[in-house]
């Protein structure tokens, strides 16, 4: 009973972050609400897996989590470098002219 | 249980589809394909095949997002109208997928035992699999032990695909580099006017 509780929590909040992402008029709120929505996949997961009598899915929630926060620096590196392997040099240059 | 989970999860799919479709800024459509993606692999999760989940996510909402961000940066980031019609395309879409969703109905209730899928080899790998102290995930002993060569050929698909990605990616910027390198010399040699001249197509002026 229990964990059919969380699994209706998990999908209404589920709903509510894909209309965040489908609403968010700048691309950073989507981009906030599709890690919001890797996070609740892997509380998907663990819950669902636990109603399941699966409990061993955990393991798997933990490579969820690796792959949603790579996912995420992927994407904000993208966004203020251009590119994933950056100029060390470069982006000292980029922080001396936001610090002045 | 799995009913309602299920069908939750795919009308949110079928939204997010719709505002992908919609969508004209290309960074959002990326964002919006890697919910897709998170999405995707929930629902087959639900279905109980969590390494067709961890698949789908780690490829499409990992490595896929930012292989379409790479292809963002060199092109542009703005999807414009096309001027010629949607009438034929949709027609073709709609006209395939009722031919999938038709072909679905001869298909067996979705985990019938009684098959024939499940009678020809099915036995053969679970009696095995104990019998010669394979691992314990019966798919895992069919993937790695029984069809091992098969997912070597595949890894060295999979392998090859992602050099020739990166050789396509790193070529691009060592020509840049090169570019750098031309405008430096010429700009030792010929003075300000050639500098001039090249620096519209330049390295910098197209990063910008």
């Amino acid at each position: 009973m229990m964990f059919v509780v969380g699994t209706a929590a998990v999908l209404l909040a589920l709903v509510l972050a894909v209309a965040a992402a489908l609403r968010g008029p700048t691309v950073f709120d989507r981009l906030l609400a599709g890690n919001t929505i890797g996070t609740l996949a892997i509380l998907l997961l663990a819950v669902f897996g636990f109603w399941a009598g699966r409990p061993e899915w955990l393991d798997i929630a933990l490579t969820y989590g690796f792959l949603n926060l790579i996912g995420t620096l992927a994407v904000l590196k993208f966004f203020r470098h251009g590119d994933l392997a950056y100029d060390v040099e470069e982006d000292g240059a980029i922080d001396s002219e936001a610090s002045s | 249980m799995e009913t309602f989970v299920i069908t939750v999860l795919l009308t949110l799919l079928a939204i997010v589809t719709v505002a992908i479709i919609r969508q004209r800024n290309m960074y959002s459509v990326v964002i919006l394909s890697s919910v897709y993606s998170f999405l995707m692999a929930s629902v087959m999760l639900v279905l109980d095949a969590v390494d067709v989940a961890m698949t789908e996510a780690s490829v499409g909402a990992g490595i896929s997002t930012v292989i379409l961000l790479a292809t963002l940066y060199l092109t542009g980031t703005r999807e414009y109208p096309t001027a010629r019609g949607t009438g034929i395309p949709l027609f073709v879409s709609v006209v395939v997928g009722a031919a999938l969703v038709w072909g679905t109905f001869e298909l067996p209730a979705f985990g019938l035992a009684d098959t024939v899928i499940h009678k020809h080899t099915a036995p053969l790998y679970i009696e095995m699999s104990q019998k010669h102290q394979m691992p314990p995930n019966i798919v895992t002993a069919v993937l790695a032990d029984f069809r091992s060569f098969d997912t070597m050929g595949e890894v060295t698909v999979i392998f090859t695909a992602g050099i020739g990605v990166l050789m396509l990616l790193s070529g691009r910027r060592r020509r840049d580099e090169v570019e750098v390198v031309k405008v430096t010399e010429s700009v030792e040699t010929f003075g300000d006017d050639v500098a001039d001249e090249n620096e519209p197509d330049g390295p910098n002026g197209s990063a910008a």
